[in-house]
């Protein structure tokens, strides 16, 4: 079973999204995602500046296996990437929801929070694709 | 068969194709013939072609390939039907892919090359949607493309490009160095572009000023395109030397490397570049890996881009490789080594410069432009190039490629090249021909007619 923390929002997508409080969030792939995709070894970043709208295809996860989009999930701009990923992709493999994190977007409306789902949704929605 | 798979006809098995999509007559498309009827037919045509002396380059070479090139090639572990890539069945195959790509890499002074596209004009294709693609710190979509590259490839290059959104805007050539002139792509410089695309050797077999043009473009956050031949290759600086820091990209026609001209094709288009774009480049690549013994072994690798994988979102739809004549080119790399193929490329130079000095002590007859050459030379001619081109094929000489249609600035003129396939009794003979030629075509008549 894979761990879904409490504390975060999700996305149909697979991304989990934590709200730092101060208008901006961290965005990153979940546990699930990270097993179903295998080891990574590749992660395409957005730039930082960049404007996005909510489910705008924005970063590439690719595993020896397959390469996948990842989805904004809100509106807003890029405001951080994690660098360490790129000469370390696997971290998102071993720790998806903290060292593992992709990038920060600050976000254009507060209410599109409203619209992700919470840990027993997301697990829900996983229970239901498997 | 059917029946083991439970259907009844053939027909079912496209059942899920919507009838609207299916192709129904193909109008045009003779019915099949028989492998003796097919084996008549292309002998008469390759009778058509005859065995002239050959003294046309323009894109494909008269090259000598050694005779163990192709008798290597046709061994039935390489002579296959389809591409075999399973690493379990096909270790000598990937290894001859890696092989290639390392020669490549070397040739071009770049970190990565695949494992070959088509031909050498849809590497260009593929190397221009790749640098707009790649291009982060320019989001424009316009590519400047000279005039002095390769017609063919110029139209493929539209073909393939211009649904995509993106503009190719072409750059004159200098009128009297038949190059790409720093001073005259200034113009081109204001708006943003992604991609200058460099010719070396250009059409006109003129050597570019590569090292100026790639910092030019660099400093106007653009990428660079080479395409270039890899037999100069041996002798000229490689793409990935060339400027301060290098072209991001080169691409070409491996023709040269060992595959015969057979009236076209089929030819191989390689494709190179630095590390930092390899995960933009389309196409198969093999590499070299260790298995769970820890021996070492070649298989396909990245290919989580690649359409049967990525569907629509692949780097390119066009995933395959020219297997068998990639196997040629490295096996002809193989044999002649770098200074073998160092050789070859100064023989063509040599022979060519040879032969344009030989044909300019013609009246009439001399040189478009005032720059080096690598292996071809633009001359301008007394006569329509056309009525030349077919008397000298009367006398079994295939005397070049006719500008005119393609440059009509540049009528009457002529494109020639002698490899190092041709020897100076080759090119003696085509200056009296040509000669000839030119005398009965420009003599004044006399004036007084003759007393009988």
């Amino acid at each position: 079973m894979s761990n879904t923390p409490e504390d975060l929002k999700y996305t149909k997508e697979h991304e989990w999204v934590r709200d730092n409080g101060d208008g901006t969030l961290t965005v990153g792939i979940t546990d699930h995602a990270q097993d179903a995709l295998g080891d990574l070894v590749y992660i395409e970043m957005p730039e930082v500046g960049r404007q996005v709208d909510a489910a705008e295809a924005c970063a590439v996860v690719e595993s020896v296996k397959a390469a996948s989009d990842i989805y904004s999930p809100v509106g807003g701009e890029v405001t951080e990437v994690n660098v360490a990923l790129g000469d370390a992709p696997e971290t998102i493999n071993d720790d998806p929801y903290d060292a593992g994190w992709m990038f920060k977007l600050r976000m254009s409306d507060a209410s599109q929070l409203d619209g992700l789902l919470d840990a027993a949704g997301y697990e829900a929605l996983v229970a239901e694709e498997e | 068969m059917l029946a083991a798979i439970g259907i009844e006809r053939i027909d079912d098995l496209f059942d899920e194709i919507p009838p609207g999509l299916k192709a129904s007559d193909l109008p045009g498309i003779p019915p099949a013939l028989s492998e003796m009827d097919v084996g008549r037919l292309m002998q008469q045509r390759s009778r058509q072609d005859g065995q002239p002396l050959c003294f046309i380059g323009a894109g494909a070479y008269d090259h000598h390939i050694p005779a163990a090139v192709w008798q290597i090639v046709t061994r039935g572990e390489f002579y296959s039907a389809y591409t075999p890539y399973q690493a379990e069945a096909s270790q000598g195959t990937l290894q001859v892919l890696y092989e290639f790509q390392s020669m490549m890499t070397a040739l071009t002074g770049l970190d990565v090359s695949n494992a070959s596209l088509y031909d050498g004009a849809s590497a260009l294709a593929e190397a221009v949607l790749m640098a707009v693609r790649a291009n982060r710190k320019c989001k424009s979509r316009r590519v400047l493309v000279p005039r002095a590259l390769h017609p063919v490839y110029r139209r493929t290059l539209h073909t393939i490009v211009h649904q995509q959104g993106i503009e190719l805007v072409e750059i004159p050539f200098d009128g009297r160095g038949g190059h790409t002139a720093l001073e005259q792509i200034e113009a081109f410089g204001d708006g943003a572009f992604a991609a200058l695309i460099i010719n070396q050797p250009n059409f006109f077999g003129i050597l570019e000023e590569v090292g100026a043009l790639t910092d030019w473009a660099h400093q106007r956050n653009a990428l660079v395109i080479g395409v270039v031949n890899p037999v100069a290759l041996a002798l000229l600086s490689p793409p990935g030397d060339w400027g301060k820091t290098g072209a991001d990209i080169a691409c070409g026609e491996a023709q040269p490397l060992g595959m015969p001209l057979a009236s076209g094709g089929p030819y191989a288009g390689f494709l190179c570049c630095k590390q930092a774009l390899m995960r933009q480049l389309p196409g198969r690549i093999a590499g070299r890996t260790l298995d769970l013994d820890g021996k070492p072994g070649f298989t396909l690798t990245l290919q989580a881009r690649e359409q049967h994988i990525r569907r629509s979102k692949a780097t390119s739809n066009i995933c395959t490789n020219q297997g068998l004549l990639v196997t040629a080119a490295t096996i002809h790399m193989a044999l002649l080594g770098a200074e073998g193929l160092e050789r070859v490329a100064a023989a063509c130079h040599a022979n060519t410069v040879k032969l344009s000095d030989m044909l300019c002590e013609l009246s009439g007859v001399e040189p478009l432009f005032d720059r080096p050459v690598f292996h071809e030379s633009a001359l301008r001619l007394p006569v329509p190039t056309a009525d030349l081109l077919r008397a000298l094929a009367a006398h079994n000489l295939l005397g070049g490629y006719n500008l005119g249609p393609s440059y009509p600035e540049l009528d009457p003129a002529l494109l020639v090249c002698a490899t190092e396939m041709r020897t100076e009794a080759d090119s003696t003979t085509y200056a009296e021909n040509l000669s000839r030629v030119v005398v009965a075509r420009t003599q004044v008549r006399c004036p007084l007619k003759p007393r009988v």
